[in-house]
């Protein structure tokens, strides 16, 4: 018989641990499963973590990264610190849009005009439309007691109407044909969050997603404020007790989060994708949630965490054109590493034993 | 521009070394929106390129990427095809407009082609379907077939190409039943299942027992089964498993003869960038076989509107036709030209609503 006993404390090593066992399983799972659709297994792994840090095309590869793991780096780190104070944030998606047409409103709103300041204020307006969006659910939480989960998640479809409705109308490119989508911002130099040295994928972003982890650190481990954020998450009675106010904490929480994700999608519209249009988002506020547990909630973690998702992205595709592997395979190897981190996390908390069935 | 330089020499290495591999192969690339089992859009792309690897056996190397989304994940799915030797790569989504040409500036000696989108450059041409022409067909057989008088109609984006659709099914139904009213839903999506399903039973609670749709799955063939006494179309592909009903025909996308010689031509290096419309005359757009639900003389009339337009003795816009608004658009017997219709964004007249802007 084996059981499993709880932990009287939960297991640091195993916290530090389960990231990299759970990768290592959904790297087995995952090969047994490209196996089974008869492509060489050890080949597929190799093509999508090797390839693109070290293959012969890397040189365009490893900008990508940066470029791909920046947004769900920026929108995880906000997301972070709501999940350490239980404030569950599932809305990013929702708030990435608004920042992107917000941002990408305020900029449009300028057009033709050069100068300096047109990017700095759509800097600011995502931010804004972002932080909006994510004080729908704060709001109602905090004078309702509304589920902000339900809510935000909500919101999430309400934005991706608004989406269609501002590129089939408000944003829509007057030189497009009738076609719908807005003008491409990337020419539109006032307005183009360019890459900063070219070739490099370093574009606003990707900085902001940097300043983002370091400052995120900072509130954590050297501010009271982070202090309130861990103690309402580790123990909310204590957190009462030493005078954390929960409506401010949750207005602080939603709304940063919120504002990280705008800005995600204000750098985004501004620079790799330059148009406002329907399939804009392409789930970046979600898989964030993903980087945000996988990185443990930890900065750090979710720096790295970023840069690993980024990489199966970049890796799938390199696989699907060079093996043939079929997207949703790529898909499911995504979520192996989710499930397999949830399931192996059961032992920070819970150990393993071997126990002696009675006779009864 | 260090960065462009970079590919390009790239590029051109990698254009050396396959010249200097002579005889190798052709390589061939596809960016899909959908996945290749969608049964619609997807399918028939990839259906086209299957098609591709038949006809050339040896010569040619086709390379594809399914679900691709339209943005910056086009633009790097692209530039990896060319890093890695294609000569030529076709992108089948309208949203992969501006990454095409993006990638197509870095990669010079590299030729694309983008469907349904109306930017071309020295290497990157456009080719589409006279879908419309299928749809007139459809507005026929509908139009006759309609007992409540109410079609409802799937629309995925407001965009030309589907307004085109609409309008033309709309006029040939009318031709037929002047009763006819069109309830029209938008999706938002080309290809969602579960959008697609509920769209399909919103209308049939509406009294639609007809449905025509613009989007790619089959979800809506199996809604209109299980209400039973619905009909549908084929979209993008024959969707012949819903045959004979609730799906009596179909409006097939056959991309494979272009496809071949799209291929053919960067073989024989007489690649030039063109701009290809082409209808059911060409065999771009079939109509899949119309089933024994629709009665014998619709069927006759139907294929016999087929043959006029594969003649080119009949065109679906032909006057007199006025817009939504009252005003008029073609005079008795004037046709409609093709940059009217590339870039449509008016119902004709007698349709309800309003294109959402």
């Amino acid at each position: 018989m084996i059981v499993l006993e709880k932990r009287p404390q939960p297991s640091k090593a195993w916290s530090y641990a389960t990231p990299l066992v759970a990768v290592v399983a959904t790297m087995v799972f995952g090969g047994i499963l490209f196996a089974i659709l008869g492509k060489n297994p050890v080949e597929a792994i190799g093509t999508i973590f090797w390839e693109p840090l070290f293959g012969e095309f890397a040189f365009y590869y490893r900008p990508q990264l940066l470029v791909k793991g920046a947004p769900l780096v920026l929108i995880a780190i906000g997301l972070s610190l709501g999940f350490r104070a239980g404030i569950w944030n599932i809305g990013a998606e929702g708030q990435y849009i608004m920042g992107a047409i917000f941002g990408a409103g305020a900029g449009l709103a300028f057009y033709p005009l050069d100068a300096w300041y047109v990017f700095p204020i759509m800097v600011i307006a995502g931010a804004f439309g972002g932080w909006l969006w994510a004080m729908i659910p704060a709001f109602l939480k905090v004078r309702f007691g509304t589920n902000e989960i339900l809510v935000s998640l909500m919101l999430v479809y309400v934005a991706e109407q608004m989406l269609a409705s501002v590129s089939l109308g408000l944003l829509k490119n007057p030189e497009g044909f009738g076609f719908p989508g807005s003008r491409n911002l990337q020419s539109y130099e006032s307005a183009h969050n360019a890459e900063l040295i070219a070739g490099s994928g370093m574009h606003w972003g990707v900085v902001t997603a940097l300043v983002a982890v370091i400052f995120a650190y900072i509130l954590l481990n050297r501010h009271m404020l982070g202090f309130h954020i861990r103690l309402t998450g580790e123990a909310p009675r204590a957190a009462k007790f030493a005078g954390v106010n929960p409506a401010r904490l949750i207005l602080f929480c939603l709304g940063l989060s919120g504002a990280l994700a705008g800005l995600a999608g204000m750098f985004e519209v501004s620079g790799p994708s330059g148009v406002v249009s329907i399939d804009f988002n392409v789930g970046y506020g979600f898989t964030a949630i993903i980087v945000a547990f996988l990185g443990r909630l930890h900065p750090v973690g979710i720096l790295l965490a970023g840069g690993l998702m980024a990489l199966t992205y970049i890796g799938g595709e390199i696989a699907q054109s060079q093996l043939g592997l079929p997207a949703a395979a790529i898909q499911v190897f995504q979520g192996m590493l989710l499930f397999f981190l949830l399931a192996f996390d059961l032992l920070t908390n819970y150990r393993i034993r071997a126990a002696r069935s009675e006779v009864a | 521009m260090k960065f462009t330089t970079l590919l390009t020499s790239a590029a051109m290495a990698l254009g050396l070394a396959s010249g200097a591999m002579a005889e190798d192969k052709t390589k061939v690339g596809f960016v899909y929106v959908g996945p290749v089992g969608d049964g619609g859009w997807t399918y028939e792309h990839n259906k086209g390129r299957l098609a591709v690897e038949e006809h050339f056996g040896d010569k040619v190397e086709t390379v594809f990427v399914e679900s691709v989304p339209e943005g910056p994940d086009a633009e790097r799915v692209m530039t990896q095809m060319a890093l890695e030797g294609a000569d030529l790569i076709f992108t089948t989504s309208f949203g992969y407009m501006d990454p095409t040409i993006n990638v197509a500036k870095k990669f010079p000696n590299v030729k694309f082609e983008h469907a349904t989108g109306y930017k071309t450059a020295d290497n990157v041409s456009v080719y589409s379907a006279r879908f419309y022409e299928g749809r007139a067909v459809q507005g026929h057989i509908a139009g006759k077939m309609t007992e409540s008088d109410i079609i409802g109609y799937i629309g995925s984006y407001p965009i030309p190409e589907v307004i085109r659709g609409i309008n033309s099914a709309y006029v040939h139904a009318k031709k037929v039943n002047p009763d006819v009213e069109f309830k029209i839903v938008w999706a938002y999506t080309w290809f969602d299942p579960a959008k697609e399903a509920d769209a399909a039973t919103v209308l049939i609670e509406q009294g639609a027992d007809v449905i025509l749709q613009h989007t790619d799955s089959t979800a809506p063939q199996a809604a209109a089964q299980e209400a039973g006494n619905v009909i549908t179309f084929g979209q993008a592909s024959d969707m012949s498993e819903y045959a004979p009903h609730p799906r009596v025909s179909s409006i097939i996308d056959n991309w494979a003869p272009y496809y071949i010689a799209r291929t053919q031509a960067v073989i024989d290096g007489s690649w030039a960038t063109v701009n290809t419309w082409d209808g059911i005359a060409e065999g771009m757009v079939e109509i899949g076989e119309i089933s024994d639900s629709v009665p014998a003389d619709v069927k006759e009339e139907a294929l016999a509107l087929k043959a006029a337009m594969a003649a080119g003795e009949y065109h679906p816009f032909t006057g007199p036709l006025k817009k939504q608004d009252g005003s008029d658009w073609l005079a008795e017997g004037e046709t409609a030209d093709d940059g009217t219709l590339a870039g449509m964004n008016f119902y004709v007249e007698g349709l309800e609503g309003e294109i959402p802007q």
